[in-house]
């Protein structure tokens, strides 16, 4: 049976809020819901193993960085930095969540209900059964998957604040050379650049999209059918070295 | 609410320099805003900000801290309220004589503070409610600001030691090097009440954490609170010089403040449009625009492209008729948005507006570049 605890996180300072989940992992705890949180930051980050946390509040800065396996539900907003380098494990986010969400992502899976900030999956990653996977139930911000390397992130337009936005913003995919984004609807032409190849997604990529939607409502309360009803496009980058003529020309 | 992890600047000295460099324990920060208006003016308690503003304490290292409020001195809301800080008694003496040939004083005192575990050196903090003379020696075809801008502008260059750095009617800046939550108990900012209220906590990058380079940054009754850096400060210096604004207090982010003078007052341009000048549409975007646009924001970059401000930036600003957020075009620092009734809530992290303001109406990120406006209510 897994030790749960219940902590207050009220006026407690991020680096003994920390020390203290630390702490009670060393004494056999697993299952933590932390009350009240403000800002608190590193949440979970470089947690390694099996630990289930229920955050209350505004989870800070670079909650979930480096963290390889546990699963966070964040009921409330996730600040910046969401799942830096993350390498395993899952997130849900009930809220909304900020820049640079899930930056240099290698592994696991970041599921968030609302809108994300600016420079979201930049840089992310995926090496043999490693595959990062982020899905955007709201917008994004300007330069989605911006220098991103591998992984998948799809964007679902639909729980957001801001009706009369484009899905997506400036600068999407920049330096992208690897991976691939997937948009429920449609880009506005101008925010495509040239690097970009925007196709119709196909049968395999609408099974990895099935599955992922499917785990998105799961976890967050949303149809899954109904998100799925609408069509997706796929945007890949047209070349894994984009700059690979920049200084030297071959 | 984080007390027990705030220290002085001696112990912050301590705990940075008695280590070799490489064993230093990193600060890894940007600064901290906040900002609260009540669009009716009803008035807020300067507990709040230096409540919200203590949530962000790791955005700062105690090396600047401060606030402005509007609403503060209806008892004396015709008059300007100079705010000085002096290196000794004489320099406030030479100020207050330069002071007292221009204007004519009503009130003259300190500024009251108090004795904090976390303040112990601060300058001479004075303050002096004055009106402009009737029969000026100097200036005098210019209009009443005009003519405190310049007094401003001729303290803070000649009297050594002595810079006024709050010139506004009924609203008044608090400032100095610390951490936010102490300069607030210090000045007992409590014991104050505005309708609107900014915050900042520091955390110096490329200019001294020093008294006068704390944040906000006035002139007149323009306030303001910036994180990020100014990059193109140097292009926008020489340009308020043309213009007779001198840069004296060694901090990016006081062209800011200058600029909103010379943009809005002077020139008379909207709030929007001066926020278009600090950060304009991409060529790109004005390319996509309906033609007449098109001719107002390529006529605004050209006629204002030394206003443009470079680098990564949020905001924010405020003047006796409204307060407002904006971002650098790529959104390069953070800035969070509520609404709750007739409050509007502005900061660095969402935890601090919920710190003041648990459950908002709305809460939201705003675009890059995209200005939020509020306006009192008449």
């Amino acid at each position: 049976m897994a030790k749960n605890i219940i902590i207050d996180a009220k006026g407690i300072y991020y680096k003994d809020l920390n020390q203290k989940i630390r702490e009670l992992i060393r004494q056999g705890y697993q299952d933590f819901e932390l009350v009240n949180v403000s800002g608190q930051r590193y949440l979970a980050t470089g947690l390694d193993g099996k630990y289930n946390f229920l955050i209350k509040g505004v989870a800070g800065q670079d909650t979930a960085a480096f963290m390889r396996g546990p699963y966070l539900r964040i009921e409330g907003n996730a600040q910046d930095g969401l799942g830096n380098t993350m390498d395993d494990g899952r997130v849900v986010v009930t809220g909304m969540a900020g820049d640079v969400l899930g930056y240099a992502m290698r592994g696991g899976e970041i599921y968030i209900k609302g809108d994300v900030g600016y420079r979201v999956g930049i840089h992310m990653k995926a090496y043999k059964e490693k595959l990062p996977v982020i899905v955007i139930g709201g917008k994004a911000g300007d330069f989605l998957g911006e220098y991103m390397a591998g992984g998948v992130l799809i964007v679902l337009g639909v729980f957001s604040q801001h009706p009369n936005a484009p899905i997506t913003g400036r600068s999407l995919g920049t330096g992208i050379h690897g991976g691939v984004i997937y948009i429920r609807g449609e880009v506005p032409k101008y925010q495509l650049a040239s690097n970009l190849l925007v196709e119709e997604v196909d049968e395999k990529d609408m099974e990895l999209i099935k599955i992922q939607v499917k785990n998105f409502a799961e976890e967050l309360d949303a149809d899954a059918d109904l998100l799925l009803k609408e069509k997706f496009i796929r945007i890949r980058p047209k070349s894994h070295r984009p700059y690979g003529n920049l200084y030297v020309p071959n | 609410m984080l007390k027990e992890r705030v220290y002085s600047i001696k112990e912050y000295k301590h705990k940075v320099f008695s280590q070799k460099e490489y064993m230093r324990e990193k600060d890894i920060s940007g600064c901290g805003l906040f900002g609260v208006i009540n669009r009716k003016k009803n008035l807020i308690s300067g507990s709040i900000p230096v409540e919200a503003i203590a949530v962000q304490h790791d955005r700062g290292n105690g090396l600047g801290g401060g606030f402005a409020a509007y609403g503060i001195y209806p008892e004396m809301e015709d008059k300007y309220a100079l705010h000085l800080m002096c290196d000794d008694k004489d320099a406030l003496s030479c100020a207050e004589e330069l002071i007292r040939r221009y204007f004519d004083i009503h009130l003259s005192e300190p500024i009251p503070t108090k004795r904090t575990l976390n303040i112990v050196e601060s300058p001479v903090l004075w303050r002096v409610f004055v009106s402009v003379k009737e029969d000026r020696p100097a200036w005098i075809t210019l209009n009443e600001d005009d003519y405190v801008v310049a007094v401003v502008m001729q303290v803070n260059k000649q009297i050594k030691g002595a810079y006024i750095f709050s010139s506004g009617r009924n609203m008044g800046a608090f400032k100095g090097v610390g951490f936010p939550e102490d300069i607030g108990e210090f000045y007992r900012l409590d014991e104050y009440k505005g309708y609107i209220w900014t915050a900042h906590n520091r955390f110096p990058t490329n200019t001294p954490g020093w008294w006068g380079g704390a944040h906000p940054f006035t002139i007149l009754d323009w306030s303001i609170v910036h994180n990020g850096e100014i990059s193109s400060y140097g292009i926008n210096k020489r340009y308020l010089a043309e213009h007779k604004y001198e840069c004296t207090l060694m901090t990016d982010t006081e062209v800011v403040a200058y600029l909103l003078d010379l943009f809005i007052r002077k020139h008379g341009l909207s709030k929007k449009m001066a926020c278009r000048i600090f950060a304009p549409p991409f060529w790109d975007e004005i390319d996509r625009m309906e033609e007449e646009e098109q001719r107002a924001y390529t006529a605004l970059r050209m006629v204002y492209g030394s206003g443009l401000l470079n680098g990564p930036f949020a905001i924010l600003f405020a003047n006796h008729e409204g307060l407002v957020g904006l971002n650098d075009r790529i959104k390069l620092r953070p800035l969070i948005v509520a609404e709750k009734g007739d409050e509007v809530f502005m900061a660095s992290e969402d935890c601090s507006i919920r710190s003041v303001c648990p459950n908002p109406d709305k809460l939201w990120a705003p675009k890059a570049g995209e200005p939020v406006i509020v306006e009192l209510e008449n």
